[in-house]
């Protein structure tokens, strides 16, 4: 009986593998998943959500544009992304109106521009792909330029962690070290664009920040270590992408908002976690 | 590229001027970048090596505002102001700024020890990670202020005492000449006031020179060997010596209300 049970596991796991575009959606799921994880660690203790939201709804009109002159869409979203990334790091340094308002102006803008332009070419099922993500229309050549986007940031993450670590949470001391803490804002807002353009293909412009914030979210409860945070923030977000996919194969529902909700079953069983070990804690610890 | 992008670490830094003394200022006027009154005006003070100079005022009187400028952190609006005969920021190596403890994330996830490790990166510059001597060093600094047993501590599980000995502990690490402490007496424990002493004579038997924004009177004539009190971003007197006519004079009624 159990031996059985577990051969039917088995077979609901591995049997959608065997078309080429189940294991090129798992591969880019899995990928644009950690990716989007191991940046969303700086996106949530950077406060930077919203942010983050912002930028994959900017992205739309450069999506539409491409579309539409039947350029790559991938680039579009690139050229979008980085020039949205850019724009909000510079608003960020004014004055003359709050950051988060300047960005909710910005992004919702930029997003309706894009709804106007895609209403104009009568496109629905194209536009919905965009909105709500097409994971298994990835192609070999996207896949690819994920993997290449995913080793950029990882190696920019690499290279300057103890920087960013410590414009994180002492931009003061950092300046007064001769770092610029704004520069390396700069540099997470570029990442973070090319962190979307991926996302934006598996679960769509308005859920991609999700992929940026809820797997980080979930591992922020578990553990207050950087290094281990950006590790399980990373297997939580691969987990939830495959099983995600398999949901949305075996059930035949929306590929994005299943990995969605898989990242959110995910992040509520870190609560829970986090709130059965709060209990079984020694008074002794909890001094402040 | 990354020199170009912000030059930073050990061999970016200028070498300091022999001879000059720790902290020149010369009608050094000080302005945030949006407010349109200098938050401080009119300073002219010299600070020679070694000393131990308490920046005594109520909240606003510019002590802060001092401490930043001298770090790099502010423009110059007037005057001149000389760190070691450099401009402000020159040699960020040799000068260790301790902001207040509202400054920094608490919540973020760090160790202490990770924390006070932080004061060695501007001996490392870009690319490099702290070396097992950089480490030693961090340990030997959280030795000295008795907080070696809370290393592996994230930063948030501390008391405020033990934080503000945390952030003491990394500007040690540093190794600077030039100690710029903001408050690092504010609303902490007794037993942390006692190792702060302590620190204040060891640092000077060293000589480096420790700048300290403060707004105690209590322990200063044991604690510091010249003061400069401040009010509205003036000085409005020099020194120990009759430091208690002074804050008889002007500033009693003032400490008494913010302190």
């Amino acid at each position: 009986m159990a031996a059985r049970y577990r051969m039917n596991l088995l077979d609901w796991i591995l049997a959608p593998f065997q078309y080429g575009f189940m294991r090129t959606a798992a591969l880019a799921g899995a990928l644009v998943g950690a990716t989007c994880a191991l940046l969303g660690v700086y996106v949530v203790l950077r406060r930077m959500a919203f942010i983050g939201d912002a930028l994959a709804h900017t992205v739309l009109p450069g999506l539409v544009i491409a579309y539409l002159n039947r350029w790559n869409m991938t680039a579009g979203a690139l050229v979008a992304g980085v020039i949205t990334a850019l724009g909000i790091g510079w608003l960020s340094r004014r004055r003359e109106i709050r950051e988060d308002t300047a960005i909710g102006i910005a992004f919702t803008g930029m997003f309706a521009l894009g709804v106007l332009l895609m209403s104009a070419a009568r496109s629905f099922r194209d536009f919905s792909h965009m909105l709500f993500g097409y994971i298994i229309g990835v192609t070999d050549d996207q896949l690819r330029l994920f993997a290449a986007l995913a080793a950029v940031i990882v190696v920019v993450l690499g290279l300057l962690h103890k920087e960013l670590e410590l414009t994180s949470f002492d931009p003061l001391h950092a300046q007064a070290i001769g770092l610029r803490p704004d520069r390396l804002r700069y540099v997470l807002l570029l990442l973070m664009a090319l962190a979307v353009v991926g996302a934006i293909q598996a679960v769509g412009v308005v859920l991609t920040s999700a992929l940026l914030i809820v797997p980080a979210a979930a591992a922020s409860l578990l553990t207050n270590r950087l290094p281990v945070m950006m590790a399980l923030a990373v297997l939580i977000a691969v987990l939830a992408s495959l099983i995600g996919l398999l949901i949305s194969y075996h059930l035949d529902v929306a590929s994005g908002a299943a990995i969605v909700l898989t990242c959110i079953a995910a992040f509520l069983l870190a609560w829970a976690v986090r709130a059965v070990r709060e209990r079984h804690k020694p008074a002794s610890e909890n001094h402040t | 590229m990354a020199r170009w992008f912000f030059p930073y670490g050990g061999k970016a830094g200028a070498s300091p001027m022999r001879g000059a003394p720790a902290l020149a200022a010369q009608r050094l006027a000080v302005r945030y970048p949006a407010a349109v009154q200098p938050a401080l005006r009119d300073v002219t003070i010299t600070v020679p090596v070694g000393t131990r100079l308490a920046l005594v005022g109520p909240n606003g009187a510019g002590k802060s505002t001092l401490l930043k400028a001298a770090a790099g952190l502010l423009p110059i609006a007037e005057g001149q102001l000389t760190i070691c005969g450099l401009p402000p920021g020159q040699c960020p190596h040799l000068v260790a700024y301790l902001a207040q403890r509202g400054e920094v994330d608490w919540h973020f996830p760090i160790s202490v020890r990770r924390l006070v490790v932080t004061g060695r990166y501007p001996h490392l510059g870009w690319l490099r990670s702290p070396s097992r001597e950089d480490w030693r060093k961090a340990d030997a600094a959280l030795e000295r202020l008795g907080i070696r047993d809370l290393a592996e501590r994230q930063i948030g599980e501390l008391s405020g005492g033990q934080q503000q000995r945390a952030l003491l502990a990394r500007a040690l690490a540093q190794e600077a000449e030039l100690l710029l402490l903001d408050e690092p007496l504010n609303a902490i424990d007794a037993a942390t006031r006692a190792v702060v002493s302590d620190l204040l004579s060891d640092l000077k038997r060293e000589g480096k020179t420790v700048i300290v924004a403060t707004h105690e009177l209590d322990r200063l004539q044991a604690d510091f060997d010249d003061a400069l009190f401040l009010l509205d971003g003036r000085v409005i007197g020099r020194g120990l010596a009759d430091y208690q006519q002074k804050a008889d004079a002007v500033l009693n009624g003032w400490l008494r209300v913010t302190a």
